[in-house]
């Protein structure tokens, strides 16, 4: 707890607001003093860019925010103040994270009741539940995007590591109403989804295995399958119901999936269309170099201009939605063949949802570089079983973390992200070394080379290159380099992850994980 | 987990903390015609860089020594210019004489923080016995973050020098440590506040080595590198005595009154019932704060010089300084950081009692900070050190008479009243009822308007407070000096 509060004193010292989520209050707000809350047909919301794109649940949640809102300051509910912020505002809105953040740590308090404690040292900071708590509740990622950067991950967070921890204690039903309504928060959990579906139709509807751990089909309980169904469909129509009965779904389906907004976002995302662009670049620069492609052809929309419009590659083949759906799915089939064939129990079904935010992270269309916090997080609660594990973790932890930096630009939080991103690094390589010590050592040459490459890639992008002639005609050097590197990194630990569950031993599911 | 990544865990979340709590406001900010201490920072770095070095002390058309002028010693004034240099290769705005007055912005912010924070890394150096826990309770001490990164000041290079020379002093290297407290006196002349343990913890030693031999040897040794600091730092002023006087008055402005502003000092309090600065002629006043400044510091300074012991030394430095910071003349409210660096010391031996005057000495600032528009990050930075320290060293077990060394005291005590033995529980409950009271008046002076004749109301109660608080603290160390180490000579040397 003691953790939290230093955390908090860390988050006041910003003060750099982003107008995204006071514009939501202020569409909902207007709904506080008495006019209808209606979805985007409304002609007021086109006049802003932070529209409206998540399920009705967060819709809701913003609502309830913005009558709380009205006690600290008026004016940021009127729906023309545009950009409106004052120190009140700011106040509320900090304070609007914290509070919320107080279900994350009840969530990170019932995931390490179901650590294992067999590892535990002699001190307190030894122990894995120690460990992992900390690696939770100061996760880099977590602090800087929903703190500095401004959204309301946390609770949303704390919500998903909840229902994992209700799968882990066996409390199933509990857990997929939690997910249910997680959901409806926000849609973009909809990415491990497909984990949760087979774990609990293969674990939870067929009561019992065979000895070897096949399915046993005449176990199937119906009334299982029902309930689960029935959550599902309550939880849905809580939420989609209103906007069903005014006839708005489709407008609601088409502001949460938008895919007229291009492959990338303006900052590359490090997945794999990060490294499929960088190579389309680098071939038209050698094509044009060699004379082998008409410069007049190439269209004119560089991809890594800051807007967030549609655009083609030019030598190799143009990515559709539709591609990268079926790439997805691909991605995740393995994972979830594991996990219904060879089940091992709630540490499998661990395994699967990380597989699944990560492929879906690797090949997903317009993903946001935040999505990799959905893995990483899950995964500190493995991280802190195995030797396997925890190395793996370290990587796309380090990566994905120095991926988000690009999200804080300003000269005064770079101290901050670079001083929290050295604390949170030191303490989770050392602690995971000290917890594994007498197991081979975590990383092999290559994977140490790598991730300290990361500090001269930094030095470079923020210290060196801005005073360089370079910054005028190649602006977008710095993301680029960030965005191949990292998804380098990812997909190296993806791949290793990805080994490690095909390769394990199929176990019982009566086994003791 | 070893240590060594342990401590830079520990110096990582002090760099964090004093980075965040710096994007604060800071003293003075955004009110002309005066604007506060950041603008005086500022303001040298202009003169300095622009003025030839005859004139930094002197009033003239080019130095109007009413807006902030010079009036800490020369290393203070080679570092101003030191920044200028780096301040000129950035923006020559910033420090272009007469024009910069006022200067205010985003990147001009950036700058003098970071300067700051490159002096912290002075603090770092503890006595490597002390655990991590200590090192990280006394990186987070609120007081010495607020007044630096957020009020704005580098009262961290000469605490960081003073804490070289007790580092110095305990380790036995004498003539490093009187270096590095020479060059923290000649950056900040409050430092004389720590001067006479230092004096009386050297010239201890000396007499134990014997005045005859070693001791004589060492003696001089110590009076030619204290000589020598002293005329390197002032070289540049001891051409004419003019100078020399010049910057002595700027240092030691007698004629300001006995005190300026709410501070919570004896006179300050006192001031509440009796006005004494209206009833006293001006040299009275000067001769009576000498006098009870140096009875009130006797006792433990004399102890020290014919006992000099390390830990001995440690709690000589806070007396002194407490006794100091209580009755000397002209008193700032940010002195008390001078008490505070020694408490940090003693940390990990009182834990519970060196906590508590850490938050008393925070909680005394108050209606500095508020001025500052500090009141949240002070708010957080105090409940941060607290839980810190509370979980560090378990505060709340170790009350008993053994661990707040009262033991010898309580047992002479018991000769005449055999019944005495709650002595652990009055102090619980002081310890209870002062920090009701400081939240109570924290409550207070921020939701509340004071009166309309008293305006100054809150600020006065908080001085008073914690001027009751201080004079205890000052009973508590002396008794522990005078009766803890009256058995010293039978007992082992303790370190």
């Amino acid at each position: 707890m003691r953790i939290r509060l230093v955390r908090s004193a860390r988050r006041c010292g910003n003060g750099c607001p982003r107008s995204g989520g006071v514009w939501w209050k202020l569409v909902l707000g207007s709904g506080a003093r008495g006019d209808s809350p209606q979805m985007p047909s409304h002609p007021h919301l086109a006049t802003s860019e932070w529209t409206l794109d998540y399920p009705p649940f967060f819709a809701w949640f913003e609502y309830a925010l913005s009558h709380v809102a009205k006690y600290f300051d008026q004016e940021m509910l009127n729906i023309h103040n545009l950009n409106y912020s004052s120190s009140r505002t700011l106040l509320f809105q900090r304070f609007s994270v914290i509070f919320t953040d107080a279900l994350f740590v009840y969530a990170v308090h019932e995931c390490c009741k179901c650590i294992d404690g067999k590892k535990a040292g002699k001190e307190l900071t030894e122990k894995p539940k120690f460990i992992l708590s900390v690696l939770l509740l100061w996760n880099f990622g977590l602090l800087i995007v929903d703190h500095i950067h401004f959204q309301y991950n946390g609770f949303l967070f704390g919500l998903m590591l909840l229902s994992i921890a209700r799968l882990f204690q066996k409390r199933h039903m509990e857990g997929a109403l939690l997910f249910a309504v997680l959901l409806h928060f926000k849609h973009i959990y909809l990415y491990v989804a497909p984990a949760y579906g087979i774990y609990l139709l293969r674990s939870y509807c067929f009561t019992a295995n065979k000895p070897d751990g096949s399915i046993r089909w005449n176990s199937f309980s119906f009334i299982r399958l029902i309930s689960l169904g029935l959550i599902v469909f309550l939880v849905s129509a809580l939420s989609l119901g209103p906007f069903l009965a005014l006839n708005q779904l489709p407008q609601v389906l088409s502001r949460l999936f938008p895919f007229k907004r291009g492959l990338c976002h303006a900052y590359w995302a490090p997945n794999f269309w990060a490294l499929y662009n960088a190579l389309d670049k680098v071939l038209s620069v050698i094509g044009l170099e060699l004379k082998l492609l008409d410069p007049n052809k190439i269209p004119k929309a560089s991809m890594t201009s800051g807007l967030v419009q549609q655009f083609q590659h030019t030598v190799l083949p143009s990515v559709t939605p539709l591609a990268t759906l079926i790439c997805t799915l691909m991605a995740i089939l393995p994972s979830v063949f594991c996990l219904w064939f060879k089940p091992q129990g709630p540490r499998g079904f661990l395994r699967c949802l990380i597989l699944c935010a990560l492929s879906s992270f690797l090949f997903g269309w317009h993903v946001h570089e935040k999505a990799i916090l959905l893995a990483v997080l899950p995964m500190s609660l493995l991280s802190v079983g195995k030797a396997g594990d925890a190395s793996i973790f370290l990587i796309l932890t380090t990566t994905g973390h120095y991926s988000l930096f690009p999200l804080l630009f300003t000269a005064p939080e770079l101290p901050i992200k670079i001083l929290l991103m050295l604390l949170f690094t030191i303490y989770s390589i050392s602690s995971l070394k000290t917890l594994f010590r007498k197991e081979k050592t975590l990383f092999n040459w290559m994977e140490t080379f790598y991730l300290l490459g990361l500090a001269p890639l930094e030095i470079f992008c923020e210290f060196v290159f801005p005073f360089t002639s370079w910054k005028l005609k190649y602006p977008f050097i710095p993301l680029l380099l960030t965005s191949v590197y990292c998804a380098v990194g990812i997909t190296y630990a993806w791949f290793r992850l990805y080994v490690s569950v095909l390769t394990d031993p199929p176990v019982g599911k009566t086994k003791k994980q | 987990m070893e240590k060594w990544h342990l401590m830079t865990i520990v110096v990582l979340i002090g760099l964090t903390v004093r980075w965040t709590v710096s994007l604060n406001s800071y003293s003075g900010a955004g009110k002309p015609p005066m604007f506060g201490d950041y603008e005086a920072q500022r303001h040298w770095q202009e003169i300095t860089f622009n003025l030839p070095v005859k004139q930094w002390y002197f009033n003239s058309s080019d130095n109007n020594l009413q807006y902030w002028g010079l009036d800490y010693p020369p290393l203070t004034a080679y570092h101003s210019l030191l920044c200028a240099y780096v301040a000129k290769f950035i923006n020559p705005d910033w420090i272009e004489l007469h024009s910069s007055r006022g200067y205010e912005s985003q990147a001009h912010k950036l700058f003098m923080r970071t300067t700051v924070v490159l002096y912290c890394c002075c603090l770092k150096e503890i006595s490597t016995k002390k655990k991590i826990a200590n090192a990280l309770c006394i990186l987070l001490y609120p007081g010495l973050i607020l007044i630096d990164y957020g009020h704005f000041q580098y009262n961290s290079v000469s605490l960081g020098f003073a804490l070289w020379g007790v580092l110095g002093l305990s380790c036995d290297w004498d003539l490093l440590g009187s270096l590095a407290f020479c060059l923290a006196i000649n950056y900040k002349q409050m430092e004389l506040y720590h001067s006479l343990p230092f004096f009386c913890f050297l010239l201890g030693k000396c007499f134990k080595k014997g005045l005859k031999g070693k001791g004589f040897v060492l003696l001089i040794k110590l009076a030619c590198t204290v000589v020598a600091s002293f005329i390197l730092c002032w070289l540049p002023f001891f051409t004419e005595r003019e100078q020399t006087l010049q910057v002595l008055r700027r240092l030691f402005p007698v004629d300001r009154g006995l005190f300026e502003d709410k501070v919570a000092n004896i006179w300050c309090s006192f001031s509440v019932f009796l006005k004494i600065k209206d009833i006293l002629p001006h040299h009275i006043q000067i001769i009576i704060s000498f006098c009870f400044t140096f009875l009130s510091l006797l006792p433990a300074c004399i102890k020290l010089t014919l006992q000099p012991s390390p830990k001995g030394f440690r709690f000589t430095l806070v007396s002194c300084a407490l006794s100091f910071f209580l009755f000397s003349f002209q008193v700032h409210e940010k002195s008390i950081l001078l008490v505070s660096l020694p408490v940090c010391l003693v940390l990990s031996e009182i834990p519970f009692m060196s906590t508590w005057f850490l938050l008393v000495s925070t909680f005394s600032m108050l209606p500095l900070l508020l001025k500052d528009e500090l009141l949240m990050p002070s708010v957080v930075t105090t409940m941060a050190f607290f839980i810190a320290c509370a979980i560090s060293f378990s505060i709340f077990e170790k009350t008993s008479e053994e661990e707040l060394h009262l033991k010898s005291f309580s047992i002479s005590l018991r000769k005449y009243l055999p019944c005495f033995t709650f002595l652990p529980r009055i102090i619980q409950y002081l310890f209870l009822i002062s920090v009701i009271t400081m939240v109570l008046l924290t409550l207070i002076t921020v939701t509340l308007e004071p009166p309309q004749k008293l305006p100054d109301l809150f600020s006065v109660l908080i001085c008073f407070v914690s001027c009751l608080n201080f004079l205890f603290f000052l009973v508590y160390f002396n008794i522990i000096i005078m009766w803890d180490f009256k058995n010293g000579r039978n007992q082992k040397k303790i370190n």
